[in-house]
C-alpha cells in the first residue's frame, strides 16, 4: 500500500467500545481508497479544532436532473486533495428498505469504482447515500446506476424522496399497503422529484398505522398514516391467554387508554369503539388478541417540518379517513391543488406548513376546496377576532 | 460520449420492491396476524397461514463502508437466502423463515462487532445527521457523539429493561436533517455567536434581498460596510439559527469557542396513549468535547436512568415528565433552570404555566 493512514489519535478513541464504530468503517473504506485516508485526516483535524471543514455546496449534478446530488468541497483542498470534491449522491431507496444481496453488491461495486466506498444506509429522508465522489465521477456513476435500475433521489426545493414503513410486508398493523403507495407516488411525481420547482422541499411519508414508524407526523409535509374506522378486532381466547399468562389487563391496557373507552371485569374486555381514538396502545400491548378493524384506510395530515425557517410544526389533519386504493387519485388531486396554491402564493423557502400558518388554515382550505370539519382542530378558536368576509347593508332588504 | 447520451434514461424511479422481498413475505404480504418479541433484537411475525418470519435486528453505524455492506450480504446469503433490509433508524435486519439460523447468525454478527437489540422497551439506534464528516453547517460532530452515547447506553439497546421505548436523535444544527424535534431525547448542535460577515464577498456570493428575507427575526439588513454592498446584523436580535448562512456562504457562523450541544426531552411521534409531542429544552448548552463528549454522554445517561427508575410501565419520557411536572423533573435531575429555558419566540405565552397546578 502506497499511503499509510494518517495519525488519528482522537478518532482512534472512537474505535473502542461496543457500538459499531464509524471510524472503523472509514478505515475499512480507506484501505483501498485514498479518499478515506484524507477524510480521516480532515476529521481528526475537526476533532482537534472543534469546527467543520466543509464549504457550502456548489451546484453540481447529472444531466437532466436538478437535484439529488449535494455538492461538497473542503476548505483545505491543498492539504486534503483527495477529498477536495466530496459530493454526495442520493439514490432513491426501494420502498421499505428491502434488498437482495445481489442488488446491494452491485451498488457496492459501482461505488468502489467511482466513489469513496462510504455510504449511509440510509440518509434521514430515506435515500441510499453514496458519500463522497468527484464532479467527474458523477455522470459515470449515474450511468452505471441506470444499468441496475437505481435512480436518483430528491434534494433542494422539490419533492423529496418519499419513504414508508415496511407496512404489509411484515406488520399486522398496516392499515394499507404503504410500500405500494410509496412506490406509486414516487413514480407519479418523478418530474417533481427530479426538477426543483417549488418554493421549498415537499416530503411524503407513508406510515401503516398510528405508531408512525417513519415519523411522518413530525417529518413530512404530507403525512399518510394508516387508520381504521370500524371496531377493533378482538380474539377473546387470546385475551384470556394474556390474562392467564399474568398480564394485568386493567393496569397495562385499560388504565392507559387515553379515551377511557375500555373496561375489563376480570373476565371480559369491552371497548366502546365510537370513543376510541385509535392510539394503538391496547393493540401494541396485546398484538395476539387485538387488531385494527377491517375497514381500513388512512388519515391525511399536512405541514410537519423542523424549525427552519419559522419554527417546527407537526402535521395536522386534512382528511380524517380515506380508503387507500390505487391509483389514489383523490389524494393526488388534493396534492396537486395544494401545490398549485403553494407555488402561486408561497414565499421562497416557505414550507407548506408555514404557508398554512401564514394565510390561516381556513383560507387555505378554501383555496384547496376542502370544507372545514371539527377533526381538523384541537379545539375551535379561543379569540373573538373573527374575519367575517361579508356584512349586510341597510338596503339589502329584510332578513325575514 | 454521444452513444452514452443517446442511451441515457431519466425518471425511471427506484426499482420496484417486489423483487427484493423474500418468498415468505411475498406469500404472506398483508396476511400477518400477530408478532412476538422472542428476545432482545429478535422477533417472529406469524401469518394467518401459519407461516413464521423471524427477524434479527443488529446495530449498524449510519456511516457504512461497502466492505461492511458486503459482509452483511455474506451473512444474508448464508442464513437468509440473500435477503435483508434496513430500518428507519439505521439498523440492519435479517429476515428468515428458518428458526435454527437465528443463533448462528447472531454469533456471526456479534463476532463482527454488531450488537443485537433495539426492539421493544429498549433504546434503538440514534437517528442522526452528517456532522463534521460531510456538512458545512454543523455545530458539532454527529457520528462521534452518537458512538460515544451509544457506548454508554449499550445495555439498554441489548436488553429490554426500560419502562417503555426511548428514542434518541441527533441533529448537528438547527436545520435538523435528523428531525430531532419529536424525540424522547434530542441532541442538538447549536451555534451561539452571530455570523461573521465577509463584507467583501456578500455581494459576489449572495442575493442580498434573500439574505435579509431569510432571517426569522428581521435581524439582517442591507448595509454598505467599508465601501462594500453587504448586510449588517442586529446582534441582539440574532438567535443563531444560521438561516442567513444557509442562503449566503459569506456569513459563516460556526465557531469553536461558542458552538456546542443542547439536550431536549419528551418528544414522541407515535400516537400511542399521548398524542405526538415536541421535545422541550432540558439543558441549554454543553461543550463540544471530542472525541467522547463526556459532558453530553453523562448528562444523557443520568436522564435515562432517572426516567427508567421513576416512570410507569409504557410511559415515554414526555408522558412521565408531563405527569410529574417539569419543576419536579428539574429538581430530581439536578439540572439548573435558567433564562434560556423560557421560550421567547412565536406563541411563547402558550408555554407559560397558566394554572395553580403546582407541586412542592
Amino acid at each position: 500500500m502506497a499511503d499509510a493512514y494518517p495519525k488519528t489519535p482522537m478518532l482512534d478513541e472512537l474505535e473502542k467500545g461496543k457500538w459499531p464504530s464509524f471510524v472503523t468503517e472509514i478505515k475499512m473504506a480507506a484501505a483501498d481508497n485514498p479518499m478515506g485516508k484524507d477524510l480521516l485526516g480532515l476529521l481528526e483535524r475537526s476533532y482537534r479544532e472543534k469546527i467543520g471543514h466543509w464549504k457550502h455546496g456548489g451546484i453540481v449534478g447529472v444531466m437532466g436532473y436538478g437535484g439529488g446530488v449535494i455538492g461538497r468541497y473542503n476548505d483545505l483542498p491543498d492539504e486534503y486533495p483527495n477529498i477536495s470534491h466530496f459530493h454526495t449522491m442520493r439514490i432513491n431507496q426501494p420502498a421499505g428498505w428491502f434488498y437482495t444481496t445481489e442488488a446491494l453488491r452491485k451498488i457496492c461495486d459501482i461505488w468502489e469504482k467511482h466513489g469513496s466506498g462510504l455510504t449511509n444506509m440510509h440518509g434521514s429522508t430515506g435515500d441510499i447515500i453514496l458519500l463522497g465522489t468527484t464532479t467527474d465521477e458523477l455522470e459515470p456513476t449515474f450511468d452505471e446506476l441506470q444499468k441496475i435500475n437505481f435512480d436518483i433521489g430528491g434534494s433542494g426545493s422539490d419533492v423529496r424522496t418519499p419513504s414508508c414503513c415496511c407496512g404489509q410486508a411484515r406488520c399486522e398493523w398496516a392499515c394499507y399497503d404503504t410500500m405500494g403507495a410509496c412506490y406509486d407516488f414516487t413514480m407519479a411525481y418523478q418530474d417533481e422529484l427530479h426538477r426543483p420547482a417549488f418554493p421549498y422541499k415537499f416530503k411524503f411519508k407513508f406510515s401503516g398505522c398510528p405508531n408512525d414508524c417513519v415519523a411522518s407526523i413530525a417529518r413530512s409535509d404530507m403525512s399518510i398514516i394508516g387508520m381504521w374506522r370500524d371496531d377493533i378486532q378482538m380474539d377473546k381466547d387470546a385475551i384470556k391467554e394474556y390474562a392467564d399468562g399474568g398480564m394485568d389487563i386493567k393496569a397495562d391496557v385499560v388504565d392507559n387508554c387515553p379515551a377511557k373507552c375500555m373496561d375489563w371485569n376480570g373476565k371480559e374486555l369491552t371497548i366502546e369503539n365510537s370513543y376510541c381514538r385509535h392510539c394503538m396502545h391496547c393493540i401494541n400491548v396485546m398484538p395476539k388478541a387485538l387488531a385494527p378493524g377491517k375497514d381500513r384506510g388512512a388519515t391525511i395530515l399536512l405541514g410537519a417540518k423542523a424549525p427552519i425557517v419559522e419554527g417546527a410544526l407537526l402535521s395536522s389533519v386534512i382528511i380524517p379517513f380515506i380508503k387507500m386504493e390505487p391509483p389514489y387519485q383523490e389524494i393526488k388531486d388534493l396534492t396537486e391543488r395544494i401545490w398549485d396554491v403553494w407555488c402561486e402564493e408561497g414565499k421562497n423557502r416557505e414550507r407548506v406548513g408555514e404557508f398554512i400558518q401564514r394565510v390561516g388554515l381556513g383560507n387555505f382550505l378554501e383555496a384547496i376546496e376542502v370544507e372545514p370539519i371539527p377533526e381538523m382542530v384541537a379545539h375551535p378558536r379561543e379569540n373573538p377576532y373573527v374575519f367575517y368576509e361579508e356584512y349586510f347593508e341597510e338596503d339589502d332588504g329584510s332578513e325575514d | 460520449m454521444a452513444d452514452a447520451v443517446h442511451e441515457r434514461r431519466t425518471d425511471y424511479g427506484p426499482p420496484h420492491h417486489d423483487q427484493f422481498l423474500p418468498p415468505i413475505i411475498k406469500e404472506n404480504y398483508g396476511k400477518w396476524k400477530y408478532h412476538e418479541v422472542l428476545k432482545p433484537g429478535v422477533m417472529v411475525h406469524v401469518s394467518h397461514s401459519g407461516a413464521k418470519l423471524f427477524t434479527v435486528r443488529a446495530a449498524s453505524g449510519r456511516l457504512t463502508s461497502i466492505q461492511k455492506i458486503r459482509m452483511y450480504c455474506d451473512l444474508a446469503d448464508k442464513y437468509c437466502d440473500g435477503y435483508l433490509r434496513f430500518t428507519s433508524r439505521h439498523n440492519v435486519e435479517f429476515l428468515m423463515d428458518k428458526q435454527e439460523n437465528i443463533e448462528p447468525l447472531i454469533a456471526d454478527l456479534k463476532e463482527m462487532g454488531h450488537p443485537i437489540g433495539g426492539i421493544g422497551n429498549s433504546i434503538s439506534a440514534i437517528v442522526h445527521t452528517q456532522g463534521w464528516i460531510h456538512c458545512h453547517s454543523a455545530a458539532t460532530d454527529a457520528s462521534g457523539v452518537v458512538k460515544a452515547t451509544m457506548d454508554e447506553l449499550i445495555e439498554y439497546f441489548e436488553n429490554m429493561i426500560l419502562p417503555g421505548k426511548l428514542r434518541i436523535a441527533l441533529a448537528c444544527c438547527l436545520n435538523m436533517c435528523g428531525a430531532v424535534h419529536c424525540s424522547d431525547i434530542a441532541i442538538l448542535g447549536i451555534h451561539r455567536r452571530p455570523p461573521k460577515i465577509m463584507h467583501d464577498k456578500v455581494k459576489k456570493m449572495c442575493e442580498i434581498p434573500n439574505v435579509s428575507a431569510s432571517c426569522p427575526t428581521a435581524a439582517v439588513r442591507p448595509a454598505t460596510v467599508d465601501g462594500f454592498e453587504s448586510v449588517e446584523i442586529i446582534e441582539e436580535q440574532c438567535m443563531f439559527c444560521a438561516n442567513c448562512f444557509t442562503v449566503c456562504p459569506a456569513m459563516p457562523i460556526a465557531d469553536p469557542l461558542n458552538d456546542g450541544i443542547s439536550i431536549w426531552l419528551g418528544g414522541k411521534v407515535s400516537n400511542a396513549r399521548h398524542e405526538p409531542m415536541f421535545s422541550k429544552l432540558a439543558i441549554p448548552f454543553l461543550p463540544n468535547n471530542p472525541p467522547r463528549w463526556p459532558e453530553v454522554t453523562s448528562a444523557i445517561k443520568n436522564i435515562v436512568e432517572l426516567w427508567a427508575a421513576n416512570a410507569n410501565k409504557y410511559e415515554r419520557m414526555g408522558e412521565w415528565i408531563e405527569r410529574i411536572g417539569w419543576p419536579k423533573f428539574f429538581k430530581m435531575s439536578g439540572i439548573e433552570f435558567q433564562k434560556e429555558h423560557v421560550d421567547d419566540f412565536k406563541h411563547a405565552g402558550l408555554t407559560y404555566k397558566r394554572s395553580t397546578h403546582i407541586t412542592f
